[in-house]
């Protein structure tokens, strides 16, 4: 929601704040901005038939960061006087090693975000707890409705709405209202000696009104149950080489993991990331092309801003199998002398802040998602997967599905249980060798961890087959 | 209290915390609250690193929070705040009695019995009072790297060396009249090197790190950054294997997985929630009778040492398996009603949430055999050093997870693996360790000395 920007909001003047700024602003600082935040989430959840907890958090406090060439101070604090905010300004500048004082900064002009992605009025975004547990007395009795070997049902509905400010060294000064919210359901089904998990989740940058719509809680209560009652019939999962089918939305999951990370500029600008010299080169086979978007409407990824104020956009990383682009922040895009993508971002307050993805996602291609499984003589075809991850230096990263099959001479076949994928990032998308023409974005689930940070993301995919990958099964 | 002793409070400062506490708790009561607990976390932390030789990043800050868990009836709500301000914390009790009404009565919810609450707070060694200047930390940082870098010319780049140093005091009281504080402090430091194969200049990272209550007690920067430097350098050449089913060794840290996978396993919440794979199973072999795993919460200077746990019961030492008959869940009071046994004093609380059940310092008991020794006993097979992804299914035991280390030739390391998956069932797993080595080093709350596994499945080629 995009409001005028209320310094006031965190107790803060701005000409405290233009002061701190100055105070950072010493000789060899490059750039230096204060970043204020108040958070309040909410949560209530769910277990054996009853709404059981609630909770409910409030922080607020301010960023200092001063960078100096490829050196950052960093200081924050949840008090927000005029002696804290100098407290952490004269940390900050500790790295630059100069006195203090030198220039002082532009009085900070007032800017709004271009655009407003989620125009929820705070009201909104802010539901009544009676409402929540109404929201998941149903989910509960949907997915035990579905199938009476649904023996338990875990269900969670989080909460957010952050407010932010940025001021900054270069004179600007702006704000943003941050609305998200997230629903997650897991099922677990018995049948004998049996037991088996599903699990199923959507969410975003949107309104309580988001989750009913159509009844979508109940779909996503649906989801899970199908996914534990399918997985009582899985058999072992394959081991070794084989061509697999991913299917769209969520899957996607293998772009933030094997490129997404590696196209982050920190560890290009530290050449530690596999893809360190491949700018320019083919990475991919060319009918791949691979974004990341930040702004796209209501999308858990998309930001108005990033938490350094630039304005988000839509990034080619990938254009017909060649790296075009590295994913930036400030200080990044200034040492490399390359592009500021708006990709700048931190969990909270007290996080400094790294390039990071938004919404990631392949362009979709021309094939027919039908005729893809068809082309497969034996593989496997991934539905969902749960986490995964990525060493960046050597590029090998892993997925692990949650809901996968057989593919058998061209036909989807049996369940299989849940196994890792693993790749190399380089080589992985120059295996792919048919995008379907049914881009799908995730629903809304995504949360990327990096340096112990953790913020909301998004991916997409259209049906794609890749050649060959590893399948980390049990049987030959 | 035991005022005076180190890792104890002085007076000052744990009454004020234990007034702002009881406070809150009256004011709790006059909105109708029946129980309650609150707590209080503060600290200060410094973090430095140093990437090739200059300062990268430096980082201070000071935080407090306070987190408040109220019952009404059988009903009940938590919230925190890091606004101590009077108005901010008549809202939050407000609030927070608000939404516990809001909630369904919960029947074995509650808070422990009175009589239950923990009446001794050893120091448990937790607290070092020393403070480190800017300079030496940084000083630090950068001699664990320069050490990286002189061991070996391959190493060529680095994506730094970190010290942090940090100290904290945790209060904790509730409305059965129980006050309990304790400090605790932290000292690390971690060192990531990246070493380059000099004919395809493909890189290699890892990392060592130690951490410490106490500052004294840190090994060398020097031997860290030695030890990260080989650990990087010797993955250099690595290559995928056939996929084949052979015996696999877990180096310490790796095999400390395993048992943090156990820990999952036995947790009281997923037990009762029936979301484990080792339900009923109290009394059952789960594991080889070679097994026998303790969790103790009063080890003196350990990591996961606290005087009393997130609800306020003693902690303890308790025998969890003994030579693969499980003795032991993981308990707090909340999942141990569902169950129908006592807390085990192992609940854990981050401020602002309901307790939840975590290990304290939890490991495996040494056998007798070096991790060499175990290693030569291997004719062909895995010796796995690092373990990526989530592919590990906490309902049914599968296991399926990206691997990397040395492929074993006849009892020696013959070459480096990478891009492959071992995977097999954890409920198998842990019946067939074969040989649990002498090598038990704690460098983190779970800890494990070696471990070979008889036979997994590795996927590659």
């Amino acid at each position: 929601m995009l409001e005028p920007v209320q310094l006031a909001k965190f107790g803060v003047t701005e000409l405290e704040a233009q002061h701190a700024l100055d105070r950072l602003n010493v000789r060899d600082v490059d750039y230096a901005d204060l970043y204020f935040e108040s958070r309040t989430s909410e949560s209530v959840s769910m277990e054996e038939g009853i709404v059981k907890r609630a909770a409910k958090s409030i922080s607020q406090g301010v960023g200092v960061r001063a960078t100096a060439g490829e050196k950052t101070g960093f200081a924050y604090s949840d008090e927000l006087t005029k002696k804290d905010l100098e407290i952490a300004a004269d940390t900050a500048r500790y790295i630059a090693n100069s006195p203090q004082g030198a220039s002082p900064v532009p009085v900070p002009t007032q800017r709004r975000p271009t655009r407003d992605l989620y125009p929820i009025e705070r009201a909104k975004a802010e539901v009544a707890t009676a409402d929540r547990v109404a929201l998941l007395n149903a989910i509960d009795a949907e997915a035990r409705r579905y199938d009476p070997r649904i023996k338990n049902v875990m269900a969670s509905f989080n909460t957010e709405y952050k407010v932010v400010a940025v001021a900054t060294s270069d004179g600007t000064l702006v704000g943003d209202s941050q609305p998200l919210s997230r629903l997650q359901i897991t099922c677990i089904a018995e049948d004998g000696d049996n037991r088996q998990v599903g699990s199923f989740g959507g969410g975003g940058r949107v309104g309580f009104e988001y989750y009913l719509e159509d009844n979508r809680h109940l779909s996503y209560a649906r989801e899970a149950a199908r996914e534990a009652i399918l997985n009582l019939s899985a058999v072992d999962a394959p081991a070794g080489v084989m061509p697999v089918v991913l299917a769209g939305g969520w899957p996607g999951i293998l772009l933030h993991e094997a490129i997404g990370h590696g196209l982050e500029a920190d560890f290009n600008r530290k050449k530690t990331s596999a893809f360190s010299s491949l700018l320019g080169k083919r990475v991919a086979s060319d009918v791949c092309t691979i974004v990341d978007d930040g702004t796209l409407p209501f999308r858990r990824g998309s930001l108005n801003m990033d938490d350094e104020g630039t304005p988000t956009s839509c990034t080619t990383l990938i254009e017909k199998g060649i790296l075009r682009r590295y994913i930036t922040d400030k200080l990044n895009a200034r040492l490399m002398g390359i592009p500021l993508t708006g990709n700048g971002r931190r969990e909270n307050y007290q996080s400094v802040v790294l390039p990071r993805m938004t919404n990631t996602f392949m362009l979709a291609g021309e094939s027919d998602p039908q005729d893809i499984i068809r082309s497969v003589k034996k593989g496997l075809y991934a539905v969902s997967f749960g986490g995964g991850q990525v060493d960046i230096t050597n590029g090998k990263f892993v997925f692990s599905a949650s809901e996968a099959y057989l593919i058998e001479d061209g036909q989807i076949t049996k369940p299989v249980k849940g196994a890792t994928l693993i790749g190399s990032g380089p080589e992985i998308l120059t295996k792919v060798s048919m995008v379907g023409h049914d881009l799908k974005l995730d629903n809304g689930i995504g949360t990327c961890g990096k340096d112990g940070q953790s913020v909301p993301v998004g991916v997409g995919l259209p049906t794609i087959k890749i050649d060959e990958i590893t399948v980390g099964g049990t049987q030959r | 209290m035991h005022q005076g002793q180190r890792g104890t409070e002085p007076a000052t400062i744990t009454n004020g915390y234990a007034q702002l506490a009881a406070n809150v708790l009256a004011r709790a009561k006059a909105c109708g609250a029946t129980e309650a607990d609150i707590v209080v976390a503060d600290g200060e932390t410094f973090s430095v690193q140093v990437r090739v030789g200059t300062v990268d990043r430096l980082t201070k800050a000071r935080e407090k929070r306070l987190g408040l868990r109220v019952f009404i009836g059988k009903r009940s709500a938590t919230t925190s705040t890091s606004d101590f301000s009077q108005d901010s914390l008549e809202r939050l009790v407000a609030d927070t009695c608000t939404l516990a009404k809001a909630v369904v009565e919960d029947e074995v919810s509650g808070l422990p019995d009175g009589a239950q609450m923990a009446t001794d707070q050893p120091s448990l060694d937790l607290y070092d009072e020393t403070v480190l200047d800017t300079e030496t930390q940084i000083d630090w940082a950068k001699r664990g790297e320069a050490a990286a870098f002189a061991t070996d010319p391959r190493i060529t780049n680095s994506e730094g060396a970190e010290f942090d140093s940090s100290s904290g005091r945790v209060v904790l009281a509730n409305s059965h009249g129980f006050v309990g504080s304790y400090k605790s402090s932290n000292f690390s430091l971690s060192v990531s090197p990246i070493a380059t194969e000099s004919t395809t200049g493909a890189m290699q990272r890892d990392a060592w790190y130690e951490v410490q209550r106490k500052f004294a007690r840190l090994a060398s920067a020097e031997s860290i950054g030695q030890e990260a430097a080989g650990r990087a350098v010797r993955r250099l050449g690595a290559r995928k294997v056939a996929t084949k089913r052979v015996p696999v060794v877990f180096d310490q840290d790796m095999a400390g997985s395993l048992l943090a996978n156990l820990c999952g396993a036995i947790s009281g919440y997923g037990l009762y929630k029936r979301a484990s794979f080792l339900l009923d199973q109290l009394g059952q072999t789960i594991a080889s009778d070679l097994m026998t795993v303790y969790d103790d919460g009063r080890m003196a200077g350990g990591l996961g040492s606290r005087p009393f746990d997130g609800e306020g019961l003693a902690t303890r030492k308790n025998m969890i398996v003994e030579r693969g008959v499980l003795r032991s869940y993981l308990l707090d009071t909340y999942s141990g009603r569902k169950l129908g046994l006592p807390s085990t004093g192992n609940a854990s609380r981050s401020v602002g949430e309901s307790p939840s059940v975590g290990p304290t310092n939890f490991y495996l008991v040494p056998g007798l055999k070096s991790a060499q020794e175990i290693i030569g006993s291997v004719k062909e097979g895995l010796y796995v050093t690092e373990l990526i992804g989530f592919g590990i299914n906490m309902v049914t035991g599968d296991y399926s997870r990206g691997a990397s280390g040395f492929w074993i030739e006849n009892g020696e390391l013959a070459y480096p693996v990478e891009e492959i998956t071992i995977a097999g069932n954890l409920k198998q797993m842990f019946k067939d360790i074969e040989v649990i080595g002498s090598d038990l080093v704690f460098r983190g709350r779970i800890a494990s000395p070696t471990l070979k596994i008889s036979e997994l499945m590795v996927a590659g080629n």
